[in-house]
């Protein structure tokens, strides 16, 4: 067990920087995900950290030891790659051994370490079979079997879920989920599903174009997005974004269409300053208090049995998704009144698309 | 569900057949009964008459001394082919495998020597190893060494080794490095995490995925050996000196064409086709329990 530190880690593909300055400490038994769009540089970094991938520039320091130079095998970290990576000729059983006959472990050691193992991962009837004779989601376990067996001092994990189906990967996650925290050991977990993200993350890494966009608890990533990109990219369906201007008193935020909402917080500083305003579409409620919002045409009504998600227009244009708990009140060709929640929009500046913090 | 093509004219598959079996046909089928049919005959000098004579071609030559030391020669030489052109294949593919620049230069100089007529292969190993005019045959006897393959017959069973091995070392290298991209290479970065280094990563999990390939080559190394090193011997040595390069299929061109005694050459070349039928069952029977096939 150990911290991990990444200090200002770049990765550089001749003149293309593909991870431009990376820098999180990662503390003692910390679960992280890294979670970004495919191409953001979430693997490669993950895979700097194991060693597969050289550092261009920065240090990667696990338990207080710089490990840039250092080989995968001397970093006492363990892998669980997405396509599993067993070794096909082997059993289940050596397959976990592998690690440990290499680090010289004594036999009787070997076995106990496997046998417990195996029990924890429920594989304990399949130790002799080979890793084809297994479905994916035991071929996902054998290889957190041989992750664990070696205990560590850091457990990365590249997108160990994508292979499985929508059922298993649900299933697979609440084990990953109680098996870190019940061995504690410190996690990196690569994964471009927010869902996956925001159940198993102690925090959230969320990069983009390889820049960290924020780092922080996955509820702190959903009510408090540092961008517009993670405002769009955390949350299902996505974050309502609409061109707005601050109205000249500071006191709310005027739509394009002309309808005042009321800020939680007065900018009197910001008067007159166009923003970015995002509004989630499940903080969208029918408007039952009279307040002067404009009217949304209701385009299409997707009825998911515990929510209803409502694609609807405003009157210049601009799309606005709506969220709604249960099942539709509206059909398409309605017309709702609809208000956010006090206290659920969030600004960005126009031009840099960070959050204008309260 | 198994997909079957119907075909309205009852003709037509056999006539897409046709060539295939025609080729076989006239190709092996009636030579090799030929040969057989040859074997158990004795014919005179000009061929004019042949007589039936069961077994007698066979028990000469399995009671001829020579034909043992053939035998010996011939197992020293498939076996030193098959194993140092794979080792090489090998070693180079796991090379061309790596990242490296010019990899694709490399790997086509590489497979060169396979479109090379063994004639021409021979000739250029000449110009290497002559004594007289060889530049590596030269540089020996200046350093005091004697060589001279025409004369010595270890010296030359080691220069057809190493010329039919050559020619064999494309032919295994393409083979090996498609087998070594067919890793996947988490595979392999999943070992390197699990503590091994390169050499140990190469002998427990490289090499045991690769046995497929290599199985596959060493059946193909060894039918190569046997029957096709044909050219390269007799362009280099004629099987000299003395004997010492004379392998099973060398006698059989030795014995037929130029001694002219078409039954000893059609009993050897039966008896060499069941030395290679249970050499590769064999192979198949016993090597090929410890290949893993994913």
């Amino acid at each position: 067990m150990a911290t991990v530190e990444i200090k200002n880690v770049r990765k550089s593909y001749g003149p293309v920087e593909a991870i431009k300055g990376i820098d999180i400490a990662i503390q003692d038994g910390e679960f992280l995900v890294l979670l970004g769009p495919s191409g953001c540089g979430k693997s490669t970094l993950l895979r700097m950290v194991a060693g597969l991938e050289s550092i261009t520039g920065g240090q990667v320091v696990i338990g207080g030891r710089v490990v840039n130079d250092l080989e995968p095998k001397d970093r006492d970290i363990a892998m669980v790659f997405q396509n599993y990576a067993l070794y096909p000729h082997m059993s289940v059983f050596d397959n976990m051994a592998y690690g440990l006959k290499i680090r010289g472990v004594d036999k009787a050691e070997i076995e106990s370490r496997v046998a417990k193992a195996a029990e924890i991962l429920e594989l304990g009837r399949f130790l002799t079979r080979r890793p084809s004779q297994l479905s994916g989601g035991q071929r996902q376990r054998v290889a957190m079997g041989r992750a664990i067996v070696r205990e560590p001092a850091a457990f990365l994990f590249d997108e160990p879920l994508s292979n499985l189906d929508a059922k298993l990967r649900t299933q697979m996650r609440i084990e990953i989920k109680r098996l870190q925290d019940r061995l504690g050991i410190t996690s990196l977990y690569v994964t471009h599903d927010q869902v996956e993200a925001m159940t198993l993350a102690d925090r959230v890494l969320v990069m983009n174009h390889g820049v960290a966009e924020q780092i922080g608890t996955p509820l702190e990533v959903y009510q408090r997005p540092a961008s517009l990109f993670v405002a769009g990219f955390i949350g299902s369906p996505p974050m309502n974004v609409l061109d707005a201007v601050i109205d000249p008193s500071g006191q709310g935020v005027m739509m394009p269409g002309g309808a005042l909402l009321p800020l939680a917080r007065p900018r009197p500083n910001d008067a007159n300053r166009p923003v970015k305003l995002g509004i989630r579409p499940e903080h969208l409620a029918i408007n039952e208090d009279g307040l002067d919002t404009s009217p949304v045409l209701v385009e299409l009504v997707e009825a998911l049995g515990a929510d209803t998600v409502v694609y609807g227009r405003l009157p210049d244009g601009e799309p606005l998704l709506i969220r709604m708990s249960g099942l539709p009140s509206c059909t398409e060709g309605d017309r709702l009144a609809v208000a956010p929640q006090p206290g659920a929009l969030h600004l960005f500046d126009t031009a840099t698309g960070r959050r204008l913090e309260d | 569900m198994q997909r079957r093509v119907i075909f309205d004219n009852k003709l037509l598959p056999y006539l897409l057949l046709a060539p295939q079996v025609a080729v076989t046909l006239i190709f092996f089928i009636w030579p090799a009964s030929q040969a057989v049919w040859q074997s158990v005959h004795i014919q005179d000098a000009f061929g004019l008459r042949s007589e039936f004579v069961w077994f007698e071609n066979f028990t000469a030559i399995l009671s001829d001394p020579n034909y043992v030391g053939t035998l010996r020669i011939t197992a020293v030489f498939s076996l030193s082919v098959a194993v140092l052109s794979m080792a090489v294949a090998l070693l180079l593919a796991a090379l061309a495998d790596a990242k490296i620049k010019g990899a694709a230069v490399y790997k086509t100089l590489l497979i060169w020597p396979y479109a090379l007529a063994p004639a021409v292969a021979a000739v250029l190993w000449m110009f290497i190893f002559n004594p007289e005019i060889g530049s590596l045959g030269r540089l020996l006897n200046a350093m005091g060494y004697n060589w001279d393959y025409r004369l010595n017959g270890d010296q030359a069973l080691t220069m057809v080794i190493l010329a039919a091995s050559w020619k064999q070392v494309s032919y295994n290298f393409i083979f090996f490095l498609a087998g070594l991209q067919a890793i996947p290479r988490s595979v392999l970065e999943a070992a390197n995490i699990d503590g091994a280094g390169p050499v140990r990563r190469f002998w427990t999990i490289t090499f045991p995925l690769l046995s497929p390939t290599t199985f596959f080559l060493l059946v193909v190394d060894m039918v190569y050996a046997f029957c096709e090193t044909f050219g390269t011997i007799h362009a280099l040595t004629h099987g000299g000196p003395g004997k010492a390069t004379e392998t099973l299929i060398f006698r059989v061109y030795q014995d037929g064409v130029v001694n002219n005694d078409l039954g000893a050459s059609s009993a050897q070349s039966v008896l060499l086709m069941v030395i290679l039928i249970v050499l590769t069952t064999i192979q198949f029977r016993f090597v090929e329990r410890k290949v893993h096939y994913s």
